[in-house]
Order: C-alpha cells, then sequence, then structure tokens
C-alpha cells in the first residue's frame, strides 16, 4: 500500500508549522507499519495533548486522542484487553516526560508491548514556546528569557532505567534510520521507546536562533554520531542515535494471559 | 538489465507549505521554490531517485514516481 492509503487525507494540509518535524516523523511511521505490511484494523494509535498528539488525527488506524500526558494509560487499556494489536503512542517531550513521566517509566517498568515513540522538540510549541524538561541548560524559552536553569532528561538512560526492553534514538534527518527504527521497535514483543529529535523552527528555532528548519536539520545531522562511534569519546557532547537497548524479558499481556490461565485451572 | 529512471516527481501544490528542506538537501540541487513558495521540480534530469525529499517532507506533498526501463536505453 502507499503512504496515502495510510492517512485521513481529508484533514490535510495538516496544521502543524511549516517546516515542523513532526511530519517527517509521521512520513517515517507511516513508511514503516506499510513496508511491514500491517493492515490498518490491526493498528491503533493513542496520543495525548500537544503538537505531537495530533498526529493521531491524521493516520487512518483507529485512534484514540486521550488527556495530557495519559496516552500511555489509554494505550495500557487497550493493549490488555485486545492484544493482537499494535499499539504505537506518540508522545511530545513534555507530554510523555513531564506530565506523563510516571506513565513513561511504570508503562516501562511493567513492559508491556507498547510501541512508544518521543516525539523530542525540546519547547511546548503548541502553547507558545515554553521550557520542556528536554530544553536543557543555557536555552531560551518564552518562560526562559534569561536562559534556561533547568538540566534536561536523557530519554535513553531513563527508559533503560525503568526497564524497557527496546530503546533506540534517531533525528528527523536521518529518515530511512527512522523509518527503520520504527519498524524494529513495532517488531519487538516488550515497551520499546524511540526518541526521535525534531525540529520547532517557530519557538525553539527562532528563540534559540538556529535559523529555519533546514538549518536545524544540519545541526541534527552534524551534532549526531551512530552508537559506538569513535568520535564520541573525542567529543563527549556528540549525541548517539541508534539501538541502545534490546533485550527480551517477559511481556506483561503474556504473563497475564497466563496468569489467568493458571487460577482457572485450580 | 533493468535500471530505475525518474517519471515524475509529484508534487501537491496544496500541501506544500514551502519550508524548503527538500530544496536544501537535494544533493542533486532537483527542487526550487517558485514565487508561490511552493516547491517545482526544476531540474528533473538530475534526479537520482534517491527518495530523500519523499521520505524527509514533513507535509507528505512530494512522490518520486519511478520507473524500470532497460540498461541500453537509460544511457540513451
Amino acid at each position: 500500500m502507499s503512504v496515502h492509503d495510510y492517512i485521513r487525507e481529508r484533514f490535510f494540509p495538516h496544521m502543524w508549522c511549516a517546516g515542523c518535524g513532526h511530519g517527517t516523523i509521521l512520513n517515517g511511521l507511516i513508511r514503516a507499519v506499510s513496508e511491514l505490511g500491517i493492515r490498518k484494523r490491526n493498528l491503533v494509535m493513542v496520543t495525548g495533548i500537544g503538537c505531537s498528539a495530533r498526529i493521531s488525527g491524521y493516520v487512518d488506524f483507529h485512534s484514540l486522542h486521550t488527556i495530557h500526558g495519559r496516552a500511555l494509560a489509554f494505550a495500557t487499556g487497550v493493549k490488555l484487553s485486545r492484544p493482537e494489536l499494535n499499539v504505537i503512542v506518540p508522545m511530545g517531550d513534555g507530554d510523555g516526560l513531564s506530565i506523563g513521566g510516571n506513565h513513561f517509566i511504570h508503562a516501562a517498568r511493567r513492559n508491556i508491548n507498547l510501541t512508544a515513540l518521543i516525539m523530542n522538540n525540546r519547547t511546548y510549541g503548541m502553547t507558545g514556546g515554553q521550557f520542556s524538561p528536554m530544553s536543557g541548560l543555557g536555552i531560551k524559552a518564552s518562560t526562559a528569557p534569561y536562559n534556561n536553569i533547568d538540566n534536561s532528561f536523557d530519554v535513553v538512560e531513563l527508559a533503560k532505567a525503568a526497564g524497557a526492553t527496546f530503546v533506540a534514538r534517531t533525528t528527523t534527518f536521518h529518515v530511512n534510520q527512522l523509518s527503520d527504527l520504527i519498524k524494529a521497535a513495532i517488531q519487538h514483543n516488550g515497551f520499546s521507546v524511540v526518541e526521535i529529535f525534531t525540529q520547532c523552527p517557530t519557538y525553539f528555532g527562532r528563540k534559540n536562533k538556529l535559523g529555519g528548519a533546514p538549518e536545524m536539520l544540519q545541526v541534527f545531522k552534524e551534532r549526531t554520531v551512530p552508537v559506538g562511534s569513535p568520535k564520541k569519546q573525542e567529543d563527549p557532547s556528540l549525541m548517539e542515535r541508534g539501538i541502545f537497548v534490546d533485550i527480551d524479558r517477559p511481556e506483561y499481556c503474556d504473563e497475564y494471559r497466563k496468569l489467568i490461565e493458571r487460577a482457572q485451572e485450580g | 538489465m533493468a535500471k530505475k529512471k525518474l517519471k515524475e516527481h509529484v508534487i501537491n501544490r496544496h500541501w506544500c507549505k514551502g519550508c524548503g528542506i527538500c530544496v536544501s538537501l537535494c544533493p542533486k540541487k532537483v527542487l526550487e521554490l517558485d514565487e508561490f513558495d511552493k516547491v517545482v521540480a526544476a531540474h528533473p534530469e538530475q534526479c537520482i531517485t534517491c527518495k530523500l525529499c519523499e521520505k524527509i517532507c514533513p507535509d507528505l506533498a512530494i512522490t518520486v514516481e519511478i520507473e524500470e526501463v532497460e540498461e541500453a536505453k537509460a544511457h540513451e
């Protein structure tokens, strides 16, 4: 099927700003499910609130646009009642790690078979460019006019520590890796996290004088290296991208089914 | 032997927002923005059908259509 078979064309052109990386993530996600050959009826997308969350309106899957930060809680309910469905949960950095921070770590701890995508643009774009838990030190935002003094999370380390069994990172510049990692994350049996650096030229780019979308993509190209690259030793400020964790641990829905079987025997 | 050759860049002008990502990233400088800030394939003959523009376009506005041609014909 072509990319256009998986989207709700009547809602296009979409509401994201010119140059917003969220559209590139939508593009990569659709290519991933299309290449995997998953039927639309077997796909569920659950999102919370924010620019990133609007992605659920554009895909022609089963979709839930739920409350801020709680997408993983709704997705857990969907997955437990219908474990045969593929549940994809795209979240923004604020939605997933600030408002929904607890849901994120506990979904990871439980190792439930969901695909969490963190669309990290390092700001709250929809409400006017406030700083988020991913903005980082020294960043300017509408709520940090004298530069941000907050440290940011490292999503990969956070997901690893919380118990996610598939953790990866990529950017909207690396489009082939983007769809490959989403494919691998969907196929993984367990909680999978893919952090995707995405550009917000409207707020993050403008406030921090980073130029337009093409210039911000150039930064993703120059400031990231593949996992294990020797360049990282020379310059520790570079960000690694690729697969960090890919391990097998008992999956929550499988264990729950076994528990039911065991209880029914007795 | 069959070789991939560009058929056409199908551009949805209604969806294109003129962000210029495809124009700046195209390795062969095939694409340009017109006077309405919409993307056009200005030099399609230089296209190597890498599909980077199609894959990175945030607005899903570009489709690179490819046809398979015989090796001999491709060099004509």
